[in-house]
């Protein structure tokens, strides 16, 4: 029987993203589902009731959800170029990172949004100085362990694309926040997301994000 | 060589409470250490530098962190007996998803019934019963939310058990009332050793929260 694969997702968002890179690292045919995320569809709402969010994968009509659960379903389910590694402890220290990293992004973006849409130039520096309270936590991990920047793309570098979206909305902003003079380390690994074939596979085509988000702060902006 | 195992942690965390759980399931001997949360050990702080938090589950000199982190660890290298997680990766999935639940949701939730100080304990209820009767639903006719088996997910809410009796006294609601099938899952998981060996007394979590309380200007 072939196998069906479908991804519910979001071409901006680097949760369904993740879930794109590892699917194609072990190379498995999908087909997927752009998301309307004011308009959910109704199967998204049948598949994850729960959350009723993106990324979903049904595999064979049967759907996971939250992309750090699915992603280790892939690599168990098409076990060659493993995501994780084999041995408990290192595989142990990359869930560790990976759940580190997604909390942090969700102290900084709410932060990198404040100073994206805010109106008022204090609002906008209050935004970047919370993010980069949080970078900084991020770039003193980095400089400290070696859970990434490594060589493969593996589940902690997955993970960890996400810093993307924040040198994304400095683009959009016309504003620094990630700079390589503050965090040297952090900018080094968004190179390899940029440069990197491998890497870049990890981040959509950068000139339509800058766009979306150009537009969304141009509408953001005309609404106030 | 025998395996060296320690375990960091804080008696009233249902955190710390899942990795005994665990240990007990594999039959595993540990040197438990309790923490002064106010005043934490260098050896807490250097096992664990990014949050600095309990549990810790420190095996043969290497530290893990984060409470379902180190059950998964625990279920990997003792694989030999008691496996909390099942084999299909589809069922493995699903567990993984439910244990996230509980520690998205739960916690947070609960915290507002107890140490609320701006008037949310009736949303935190609401949210938490919500949540319970979610998870009742998820257990459906199965003993355990592993099956015919006590398992990951079991092991990720089965400690919150403990504080039951202090989120009802505060919130004023009866947890048996609104979940009865989860309160009989909570009491089947008592039955087992591993279980009850591990959880606090529940009153003495209530004496404990009453404690944090009144230190919180909240009673």
């Amino acid at each position: 029987m072939a196998e069906e694969v479908k991804l519910f997702g979001k071409w901006i968002s680097p949760f369904s993203r993740r879930i794109e890179v590892a699917l194609k690292l072990k190379g498995v045919e999908y087909e997927y589902i752009e998301e309307d995320l004011f308009n959910k569809s109704p199967a998204l709402l049948n598949y994850n009731p729960v959350h009723k969010k993106i990324p979903v994968l049904v595999h064979n009509g049967k759907p996971i959800a939250e992309s750090l659960v699915i992603m280790e379903y892939i690599d168990e389910t098409w076990k060659h170029n493993p995501i994780l590694p084999i041995d408990p402890f290192e595989k142990a220290m990359a869930r560790f990172w990976a759940k580190f990293i997604d909390d942090k992004f969700w102290a900084i973006w709410p932060a990198v949004k404040k100073a994206m849409t805010s109106g008022g130039e204090k609002e906008r520096e209050e935004g970047i100085e919370e993010a980069q309270l949080h970078l900084n936590t991020l770039e003193t991990q980095l400089k400290e362990k070696k859970f990434f920047g490594g060589e493969r793309l593996g589940f902690v570098e997955i993970s960890a694309s996400l810093i993307i979206w924040v040198v994304v909305s400095q683009e959009v902003m016309g504003v620094e926040i990630l700079t390589q003079e503050k965090f040297p380390a952090l900018h080094k690994l968004t190179q390899k997301f940029v440069d990197d074939d491998v890497f870049k596979q990890c981040v959509p085509p950068w000139e339509p994000l800058v766009a979306y988000f150009k537009d969304q702060l141009g509408a953001l902006a005309a609404s106030k | 060589m025998a395996d060296e195992i320690v375990l960091l942690s804080y008696w009233p965390s249902m955190f710390g409470m899942r990795v005994r759980v665990a240990l007990a399931e594999k039959g595993l001997k540990y040197e438990y250490r309790e923490e002064d949360l106010r005043n934490k050990s260098p050896l807490l702080l250097m096992m664990n530098p990014v949050h600095k938090k309990i549990p810790v589950l420190i095996h043969n000199g290497k530290p893990i962190s984060e409470s379902m982190i180190i059950v998964e660890y625990i279920d990997e290298v003792w694989n030999h007996k008691s496996p909390l997680l099942p084999t299909d990766p589809y069922q493995r999935a699903q567990a993984r998803f439910w244990a996230d639940y509980v520690d998205k949701k739960l916690f947070d939730i609960g915290k507002k019934i107890i140490w609320s100080t701006k008037g949310e304990e009736e949303t935190g209820k609401k949210e938490f019963i919500e949540c319970l009767k979610l998870l009742e639903g998820e257990l459906g006719d199965n003993p355990y939310f592993g099956g015919e088996n006590f398992g990951f997910v079991d092991v990720s809410l089965v400690t919150f058990s403990c504080w039951f009796h202090t989120y009802e006294s505060y919130g004023n609601f009866s947890i048996e009332t609104e979940c009865p099938k989860l309160v009989a899952w909570t009491k089947r998981c008592l039955e087992k050793e591993s279980v009850s060996s591990s959880l606090a007394d529940p009153h003495k979590i209530h004496d404990f929260a009453s404690g944090m309380r009144k230190r919180l200007g909240i009673e």
